[in-house]
Formats: structure tokens, C-alpha cells, sequence
């Protein structure tokens, strides 16, 4: 009886945190519409990271998620997001929390900004849900 | 006077909107704390590190290879260390655009994620790094080393191996900078030398070292490794308008150099 207990609980925690930790369809569907937004990029030259942030965003509030960029590269952030959101902005910050010059695309509720920073270091990019309801986006950079 | 006074306020009042305007163009040190850091997109792959370098003077890739590693280690943690060496080197050989090399390093990571027991997932990689690599696609190639990387950590996820996942990292880390820091000494200049900076990154890895299982961090190798990461972070940690010397680039070197010997070797750490 303790052997299947062992094995239950083991099965459980496993799933667990493979559910926990894998993307919502949500996510999906908005990692699919920024890897679109990167993927004009490549046409430049731009390499389009494996890598991706997806979460929630809120009316009124903003994502922030760290990077770590080098001078002389160039970048593009690129967000997608689902249907209740409208409209998102895409911005960049060093690590001083000074807004950065930046290349701007928007379409509505896809949204992307080009970047070449003078140095190397942290920086954050800013998603704000500019109009619309609650939900999910995802963000994908690329580099070149 | 009243005159004076009406124009004193106006600009008092522009003074202090633009001021206001600034500071909400501003984040505060609240809002930069509590932004997202995940291994996938914080951390830079070596790639990336070796665009930037390679933007600043022509490099000789393929004079930054290393001799073959062992691929018989028993330790987990080792594995992954090695692994994300490996991963590196797979980004040095796209850089030289070198086709043989691309695949010996592809074979080599199958070899070490079979280790892991990763292996079945990376087989389709490992054929379309071979692929990629007999076609010339180097672009494709950088994409396919990153998504690979992220496959083996995926992999470590789902075994509930996460705790090995940052040393996959770190150990990508530790070699592109041995080979960045290497290069720079080689044909010195200012601008080479500032991509040497990077304060954040390393504080990111030595917190998510802390957060691994107290087992795991107890292993002498990943003991040391951490120590090893705290000194290492003080020399690439100089402020935004200093750019390292060559003695200072050469103390870099040496450090990483030190300790990608360690990872490599079958002793372990003194």
C-alpha cells in the first residue's frame, strides 16, 4: 500500500510540475504571433532566439523582464498577444531605469522595438497593455 | 512685478512637469527588482556574445578551439557543466563556418545528453545540426545550438533534473567567456574589451546556484564552481565608463580558464 502511495504521489508531483511549468494555449498563440513579428525581422538578418517570456498582462499595469544586451549588437523585441488585449507598447529601460531610445512597431495588439544599445549591461523591456482586457502575451527577441 | 512674478511661475510650473513628465518616463528601483529573470531569455547565448565581439575586429574562430573532452563522466552535475561548454564550442565553430567541426561537437553533444539520458529527444537535433551544417546555414545553425540547448533543459525539467539546468548555463557561460577574454588578449582594444562587462548576468547565475538543492550545491565541483563564480563576478563587475585594462582582461582569462580546466577534468577540484 505504501509502495503505491510512493508511486501516486511521485506520478502527481511529476505532472504537476510539467503542467506548471509548460506554456497555456493562451501563450502559445501569442508566442506564434511574435515569432511572426521576428520572423520579418530575419529577412534583415536578424536570428531570432529560441528563448521566451510569456505572462499575464493587466489593464493599468505593466510586464518587465530583465536581458542582458551587448553594444555593437542590434535587437528587436517582438510581443504577441490573445484577442482581449487591443493594443500593446514595447519599450525598452537600462539599468538605471532610464528610458531608452528606441524603433517602434505597432499593430495593435502585436507590437515590437528595435534597439542597438552603446552599452553592454542589464536592461529591461517594458510590456504595457495600452487597451483591453486582461491576458496573455508573449515576448521573443531577436539579435544580429 | 506682477509681470515678473506671473512669468517666475509659469516656468516654475513647466520646471516641474517636465521634471514629473521625466520621472514617470522612469522605472524605480521597485519596479527593476521585480522583473522577470528566466534562464530562456535573460541570459544571452553565446552566440550573441561572439556577434558583439565580432563587430569590433575580425576574430580567428577556429584558433579558440579547444582539444576533445572527455565524454566517459560519471557526475550529473559535471555533465551538465560540460555540456553547456560544448554548446559554446558548437557557437565558436559556427563563427569559423566550420562544417566538420560543427558536426564532431554535435556528435559530442548527443554523447553527453545520452549520458544525461536525454539522448532520444536531441537524436532529430543532432540530425539537423549535421544537416545544417553540410549546407552551410550558419544562421540556422546559431538557432538550432540554442534551440538544442533548450531541448536538453527542457529534458532536465521533465526528469526533474531542473537544478542542473543553470549549470547547463553557467558552463556555456564560463567558456564563451574564456574564449571572448582569450581573443580580446590576443588583439587588444578598448571597445573589444568593454562586452567583458557584465555584473548582472553573473549575479543571476550565482542566485539561481543558491536556489539549487542543498545536495547538489554540496558536490565539490558545483561547490567550487560557485566560490570560483564570486570572484569571477568582481572582475567583470567595473562601472559602465571603465573598460578593463589588458591585465585586467588577462585576470579574467586566467579565472575562467582556471575553472573551465576543473569542469573539464576527471579529477576532482583542488
Amino acid at each position: 500500500m505504501r509502495n503505491w502511495l510512493v508511486v501516486f504521489v511521485s506520478i502527481f508531483a511529476l505532472s504537476t510540475s510539467v503542467v506548471v511549468r509548460a506554456d497555456t494555449d493562451a501563450e502559445v498563440s501569442a508566442r506564434k504571433d511574435a515569432l511572426e513579428i521576428a520572423g520579418a525581422f530575419s529577412n534583415d538578418g536578424f536570428k531570432i532566439r529560441d528563448g521566451h517570456s510569456c505572462g499575464m498582462l493587466k489593464p493599468h499595469d505593466r510586464s518587465l523582464i530583465a536581458v542582458n544586451l551587448y553594444a555593437g549588437n542590434q535587437y528587436w523585441f517582438s510581443v504577441g498577444t490573445v484577442e482581449s488585449v487591443k493594443k500593446v507598447a514595447v519599450a525598452v529601460y537600462d539599468e538605471t531605469g532610464k528610458q531608452m531610445t528606441t524603433e517602434n512597431y505597432s499593430n495593435g495588439e502585436k507590437a515590437a522595438a528595435g534597439f542597438a544599445p552603446e552599452n553592454r549591461g542589464q536592461y529591461f523591456v517594458a510590456v504595457d497593455l495600452i487597451e483591453g482586457q486582461e491576458g496573455s502575451f508573449c515576448l521573443v527577441y531577436s539579435y544580429k | 512685478m506682477f509681470r515678473f512674478v506671473a512669468l517666475t511661475t509659469l516656468a516654475l510650473v513647466a520646471a516641474i512637469c517636465t521634471a514629473a513628465s521625466e520621472q514617470a518616463r522612469r522605472l524605480s528601483p521597485d519596479q527593476m527588482a521585480k522583473a522577470v529573470r528566466t534562464d530562456s531569455i535573460t541570459v544571452p547565448t553565446p552566440g550573441e556574445l561572439f556577434a558583439a565581439l565580432g563587430k569590433v575586429g575580425k576574430i580567428n574562430w577556429s584558433a579558440q578551439y579547444r582539444g576533445p573532452i572527455p565524454m566517459t563522466y560519471s557526475d550529473r552535475a559535471q555533465i551538465a557543466l560540460n555540456l553547456g561548454g560544448l554548446i559554446a564550442d558548437g557557437f565558436i565553430a559556427v563563427e569559423a563556418k566550420d562544417g566538420q567541426q560543427v558536426k564532431n561537437i554535435g556528435s559530442d553533444i548527443m554523447k553527453l545528453g545520452k549520458a544525461l539520458g536525454v539522448s532520444e529527444q536531441l537524436l532529430s537535433r543532432g540530425n539537423s545540426i549535421n544537416e545544417f551544417a553540410e549546407h552551410n546555414e550558419w544562421d540556422t545553425l546559431q538557432e538550432e545550438l540554442e534551440a538544442t540547448q533548450n531541448e536538453v533543459k527542457s529534458s532536465m525539467q521533465s526528469h526533474a533534473d531542473q537544478d542542473l539546468i543553470i549549470l547547463v548555463t553557467l558552463g556555456g557561460w564560463i567558456r564563451g567567456t574564456q574564449v571572448v577574454s582569450g581573443a580580446i588578449l590576443k588583439n587588444y582594444s578598448e571597445s573589444a574589451a568593454s562586452v567583458l562587462r557584465q555584473p548582472a548576468l553573473v549575479r543571476f547565475m550565482q542566485s539561481k546556484l543558491n536556489e539549487i538543492s542543498p545536495e547538489l550545491r554540496q558536490e565539490p565541483l558545483v561547490k567550487h564552481v560557485s566560490e570560483q563564480l564570486t570572484g569571477i563576478e568582481k572582475l567583470v563587475s567595473f562601472p559602465e565608463d571603465e573598460v578593463p585594462t589588458v591585465e585586467d582582461v588577462r585576470k579574467i582569462n586566467d579565472a575562467v580558464g582556471k575553472l573551465m580546466t576543473e569542469i573539464e577534468s576527471k579529477e576532482p577540484p583542488k
